[in-house]
């Protein structure tokens, strides 16, 4: 690099240490987990090769590959028909208007069986609002339990107890009580996705009021006694102390939580048929076809990148909202 | 002058687990406004206790501060607090530090222009001018402490209370601080009780220095009158006759009167890390 700014051009004989250290980089970054990711797939597909099942040979990596272009061709049919039926149903309606002009043309909405990509979509979505009920109930709950000795000591049993339970044990009881309340002959949302959400947010409430009540309770304490010699009122140290404060604790607590409601959501998309990921997978299993177990790694691979894209942007929300930047490398 | 502060009778007793400790035993002080006194003593001797009791963080448990012919039940702007390690919020900057207290003391009293204006002139006061809007986390440990300062100074108190506001900074910036302390306090003449364990810093800035006796049951042993003319130079002082008295006199009060005597079998024993000359640990 260097030596091509000297007036007289002279080609490097050898690479010059800069360029040689940002080899050894992009060698680090780029191609040793490369590498690993074809090693990966070699002992895959050589592994699958030796695995029969009743529904023939576990899918190799091709196969799997195969049923991606398969699942993405099969959306676009659905997106064509869907374009199809409104069209239709467009024209049928604007000739019936023409010959009656009383007639108020009624709108149908298409049918179609959900695809692979609107399934990631509403499982996305599901998990998503269960984080975020999850993070309004639990955040303030937090800092509450932070700020005062007295409540901590009494929510602290509950909610030792309440931690280490899997969410999908919730799940019966959830449903019954949603069945029981969310009686409507009309529901704005179906009932298998407030019992998938509200699962979703049992899962996460826990590390997000733990979290939340151990970043105000360890507020540094000359902090607490400025805001006291400014006589700030309750609400405005939270607001301008607590609150910022516990920042760095609330979004590691949030990050963690987020992680587990993915998980869970599978498992809860699977036993309350919520048309997600889960309800997916459930259906390729009990579908048995040739098929099926490459399309279920096929979800499982989606499921993967998902819960990997989803920390990588916690981790940049972390970094953008937390004052305290060494928080979010943890 | 008339006595703006009055500390009277003050005992502090600590309940811990093996009974209760007396910390602090018939402190008695008047100060008059416009003074600045230092209170000085071995640690552990409870200056910081009797600074925390004016600031009206802790509670006397009997005896009492009355300010201004009101007594100190609880903390309050009026009596400003300059900590030790500076405690500024990390994720303010300098100026949105020093607007917080500005906001919540004079709310009512200042408009919007007028509140960034005391704001700006508190932070030129302490020469933060430069860098406002930096984060604590982007300047150096003195110019946090001026920040502080500028927070404690833009609550106008009636009283300054400053809790070994420079023990963390190394000695150049030590003395720098020093002297911009000397040279707003040339200015505001405000009324300051510091807590210090440096002799120098003690005669130096003072007009009274408070020595006080080792615990527990510590109390106040002497306070020394220092009438050295202002403004006061560093470079000057150090030959001068009357400051090196003074300081010989500090000296004597903490290694002769007052030595510390801890038995090596006491496990209590507090040792703080840094000792320097002429500093008091």
């Amino acid at each position: 690099m260097s030596s091509a700014t000297t007036t007289k051009l002279s080609f490097p004989t050898e690479l010059t240490p800069k360029v040689k250290a940002n080899l050894t980089s992009a060698a680090r970054h780029i191609i040793i987990p490369f590498v690993g990711i074809l090693a990966f797939l070699l002992l895959w597909s050589v592994a699958a090769q030796n695995i029969d099942t009743s529904l023939g040979k576990f899918p190799g990596p091709s196969a799997v590959w195969e049923q991606f272009q398969a699942l993405h061709s099969e959306h676009k049919a659905s997106r064509e028909k869907e374009a199809a039926f409104y069209e239709r149903q467009k024209e049928r309606n604007a000739k019936r208007v023409a010959i009656d002009p009383d007639y108020i043309p009624k709108i149908r909405d298409y049918t179609g069986k959900e695809t692979f990509v609107d399934q990631i979509g509403t499982s996305l979505i599901t998990v998503m609002s269960g984080f975020f009920l999850a993070a309004l109930l639990a955040i303030p709950l937090g800092i509450a339990i932070g700020l005062s000795k007295t409540l901590n000591i009494a929510v602290n049993p509950i909610v030792q107890i309440f931690k280490p339970v899997s969410p999908l044990a919730w799940l019966p009881l959830v449903t019954m009580v949603v069945s029981a309340l969310y009686a409507t002959p009309d529901p704005v949302v179906p009932k298998s996705f407030l019992v998938s959400m509200i699962t979703v947010t049992l899962c996460c409430l826990w590390p997000m009021v733990i979290n939340t009540a151990v970043g105000v309770a360890s507020i540094d304490k000359d902090l607490v006694n400025v805001s006291r010699v400014l006589r700030l009122p309750a609400l405005k140290h939270v607001q301008k102390i607590a609150l910022p404060a516990s920042v760095p604790s609330i979004f590691t607590g949030m990050r963690l939580s987020l992680g587990v409601a993915w998980m869970v959501l599978i498992a809860a998309e699977m036993l309350a048929q919520n048309p997600g990921l889960g309800k997916f997978v459930w259906d390729e299993f009990q579908n048995g076809s040739s098929n099926s177990l490459a399309r279920i790694m096929a979800a499982v691979v989606v499921i993967g990148f998902i819960g990997f894209l989803l920390d990588r942007i916690m981790l940049q929300v972390q970094r953008y909202v937390s004052w305290d930047k060494a928080s979010a490398a943890r | 002058m008339s006595v703006l502060l009055d500390i009277s009778h003050v005992d502090m007793v600590f309940p811990t687990p093996k009974g209760p400790f007396t910390a602090l035993k018939g402190v008695d002080l008047k100060i008059k406004k416009g003074e600045f006194v230092s209170l000085i003593g071995h640690s552990g001797c409870g200056k910081s206790t009797v600074l925390n009791i004016v600031a009206g963080l802790y509670q006397a448990t009997t005896g009492g501060v009355i300010l201004n012919d009101k007594e100190v039940t609880e903390p309050g702007p009026e009596r400003a607090v300059v900590f030790q390690n500076h405690s500024l919020l990390p994720w303010l900057t300098a100026y949105e530090n020093v607007e917080l207290a500005v906001k919540q003391v004079f709310n009512k009293s200042k408009s919007k222009a007028e509140i960034k204006d005391w704001v700006e002139h508190n932070l030129q006061l302490v020469h933060m001018g430069h860098a406002m809007h930096k984060r604590p986390d982007e300047i150096s440990g003195g110019m946090k402490q001026r920040v502080g300062i500028a927070r404690a100074l833009s609550m106008q108190p009636d009283v300054l209370l400053m809790d070994e506001p420079f023990g963390a900074l190394d000695a150049l910036t030590r003395a720098h601080m020093q002297d911009s302390l000397m040279e707003i306090q040339n200015e505001l003449n405000n009324t300051v009780i510091m807590i210090t364990h440096d002799v120098d810093e003690a005669v130096l800035l003072s007009d009274r220095i408070v020595m006080m006796t080792n615990g527990p049951a510590a109390t106040i042993g002497e306070i020394l009158d220092v009438t050295l003319e202002r403004p006061r130079d560093r470079l000057g002082l150090a030959e001068d006759p009357e400051y090196t008295h003074l300081r010989s006199e500090v000296l004597k009060f903490l290694y002769e009167k007052q030595r510390k005597v801890e038995p090596l079998s006491r496990k209590t024993a507090k040792v703080k890390p840094q000792q320097k000359e002429g500093e008091v640990a």
